[in-house]
């Protein structure tokens, strides 16, 4: 990406600029969290499913290398064919020689936030590969020229009038029609000449299993299903912290993922595959592209438990207020903030920031990884690495140095508040964040320690 | 040194210290009536569930559901006379234009609703994706409780499986839930009983 990205807070500003559309998002968002709570409290085992989930998973984390050999020497035996790309480079790369191996060159995908991650679609369209996106939302933002904005729903952030202009101008549905079963029809219609006329097929992985070599792709549209099974070749990339022990483990984590995610029991298709069927090729790229550094980083490696559900995203209150968009990463939101300053710190150095750490993605975390504490330790490592900008650090400086001395702290507060009501303007302006759309209370005349002073005699 | 090596050589030198596997990882569901509960989690998901006596029934409940279609479908011999499209095709291209598919599958889970089907019950994958509407002929007492019973269940998968609740689905426009994504816009599931 070469454009000048956003910080965070800045993106958050033009976001916020329409208050009925964010209140709007906000809402949606906060809708599909409840059905989250709803379908979660169905089961009086709710809690012992995520320790249990986060359980194997830590056990993946701590036995990765004899997994990843177990699962390739299983799915060779299988029949398929085994890639391993150490960043997005390769990954890229690998899928390219694939397709011109192949003599292809036009391919369909279903959801991949791995090949989001990649800039894979960019890459391919550089090298003459038309790539369709057959996720419905997916497809949406493709047609819009930008990223998804959010992990299970891409175009959460679109209302049905973008959406209706945008099939107008590429699908040719009526003009100002916004009814989402019609305009859902017409890509139905759009894709599935796609899906019958291309001969590779790109899926993700949601679990891939040592055990046996399988892996399993979930969708609710169908998508994956109908690329990988009419095409030659079906090529499924993931990243290898994707992989469980056992089959049976599959238990687990697919009654968690559709509940945390949208609050149904289990997505519509819950694809396993294996084994190619007769006359087809099946790849698989396992992508490394900076996971194994975080897994050397004791406090952040428990990022790499994510199995994706967007949980936290749809309860973080900054995301419901801010946008994917804002996060300027292929994964947005609490848990896209601790995995982004592994790609890059300097990039991303904004991202951790882009929290109240109230720990509600925490809480609702299916496989229980410790969010907010993450976000708050990157904080430090930024810091200390000097990747936090001069203004706030000049301000955690002065805030120390005041909070620290109890009889200055006293006394500024007293100045603070005759400030307040005095010159209202010396705070309430443009170069006060906090102004920005909110307003701030009246100050008290006194401050609470004034007051238990004067009382406490009583 | 290839990237394989490169890879599982930094994992090696990173990996946290060695943990055991959880000793709980199943889950018992306790429904007072399990064939209750899948009808129950189907009926949110639009999808009819209709028990039938033998294979008689089953050609006539078919008959009367898809009264007029053309283009039908089927991997159960009892129903061979209802079909009138061959499923015999070496392309699976060629089923583009089935309308309703009436498969073999091998069971049910309570909790939520899906089916698994797998290589086993079918001549091509893509059928039940394909096909503009879909019914699943299951025995009637072939229903598990929840996914760690059904996992207890299928044992290994073959070549290809998949777990299909209700018809394809999206939500991707505002929220609004749209049935008929990319596969099929109905589903209807015959409990067939024992023989």
């Amino acid at each position: 990406m070469s454009k000048t990205v956003m910080e965070h807070a800045d993106a958050s500003e033009v976001f916020n600029r329409d208050e009925p559309y964010v209140n709007w998002h906000d809402e949606t968002l906060w809708f599909v969290r409840q059905k989250r709570d709803k379908s979660s409290k169905q089961l009086p085992e709710w809690e012992e499913l995520r320790e249990a989930a986060s359980g194997i998973k830590h056990y993946v984390l701590s036995h990765l290398d004899e997994l990843l050999i177990s699962f390739e020497q299983k799915a060779k035996e299988n029949g398929v064919q085994v890639h391993w790309a150490a960043n997005a480079a390769e990954h890229n790369e690998i899928v390219l020689g694939l397709l011109k191996q192949h003599k292809i060159d036009k391919m369909v995908k279903s959801k991949s936030m791995l090949t989001e991650e990649c800039h894979m679609n960019e890459f391919l369209q550089k090298n003459g590969i038309e790539v369709i996106d057959t996720d419905l939302g997916e497809r949406i933002v493709q047609l819009r020229n930008e990223p998804p904005s959010h992990i299970v729903l891409p175009a959460i952030h679109l209302k049905k009038k973008d959406i209706g202009d945008l099939f107008h101008e590429h699908l040719g549905t009526d003009a100002g029609a916004t009814d989402p079963q019609y305009l859902t029809e017409a890509a139905r219609q759009h894709l599935r000449d796609k899906f019958l006329t291309r001969r590779a097929a790109l899926t993700g992985v949601n679990f891939a299993v040592a055990e046996t070599g399988g892996f399993v792709v979930s969708t609710n549209e169908g998508n994956a299903d109908m690329g990988a099974h009419l095409a030659d070749i079906h090529i499924a990339c993931m990243g290898f912290e994707k992989i469980i022990p056992k089959q049976e483990h599959l238990g687990v984590f697919l009654r968690l993922l559709a509940r945390s995610a949208t609050g149904q029991p289990i997505t519509t298709y819950s694809s396993h595959f294996k084994k190619p069927r007769e006359g087809q090729e099946m790849h698989i790229v396992i992508v490394d592209n900076g996971r194994s550094t975080q897994l050397g980083r004791k406090d952040f490696r428990n990022s790499l438990k994510c199995i994706r559900c967007g949980a936290c995203m749809n309860t973080c209150p900054v995301y419901r207020r801010s946008g994917g968009h804002s996060y300027h990463n292929a994964v947005a939101g609490p848990i896209g903030s601790i995995l982004a300053p592994n790609l890059d710190m300097t990039k991303n150095a904004d991202l951790p920031f882009a929290s109240t750490l109230c720990g509600s993605c925490s809480n609702v975390c299916p496989v229980k990884i410790d969010i907010h504490d993450q976000l708050y330790k990157w904080r430090q490592v930024l810091a200390k690495e000097g990747h936090v900008p001069k203004s706030k650090e000049i301000g955690i400086r002065a805030m120390s140095t005041v909070l620290a001395a109890p009889r200055f702290y006293q006394w500024s507060g007293r100045l603070g508040r005759t400030v307040m009501r005095a010159m209202p303007f010396m705070v309430n302006n443009g170069l006060n964040p906090w102004y920005k759309q909110r307003d701030m209370p009246e100050p008290p005349k006194e401050s609470f320690r004034d007051w238990y002073v004067r009382n406490r005699k009583n | 040194m290839s990237s394989r090596d490169r890879i599982l050589g930094q994992i090696r030198q990173n990996k946290p210290e060695e943990v055991a596997l959880p000793p709980v990882t199943t889950f018992a569901s306790h429904f007072e009536n399990t064939e209750d509960k899948f009808r129950e989690m189907l009926s949110l998901i639009y999808t009819e569930v209709i028990v039938v006596k033998n294979a008689e029934e089953l050609a006539l409940k078919a008959e009367e559901l898809y009264k007029g279609v053309v283009n039908r479908a089927t991997t159960i011999p009892a129903l061979s006379a209802w079909a009138d499209f061959s499923l015999n095709v070496s392309d699976p291209h060629e089923l583009e234009t089935v309308e309703i598919a009436i498969v073999q599958a091998e069971f049910g889970v309570a909790e939520n609703g899906a089916v698994w089907i797998s290589d086993q019950y079918l001549p091509h994958r893509v059928l039940p994706f394909i096909t503009q509407n879909l019914a699943f002929v299951i025995p009637r007492n072939a229903l598990v409780n929840n996914m760690h019973e059904a996992y207890v269940r299928l044992q290994d998968t073959l070549g290809w499986g998949c777990f299909i609740a209700g018809p394809s689905k999206t939500a991707d426009i505002e929220q609004s839930l749209v049935i008929g994504a990319h596969g099929a816009r109905s589903m209807v599931i015959f409990l067939l009983e024992g023989e």
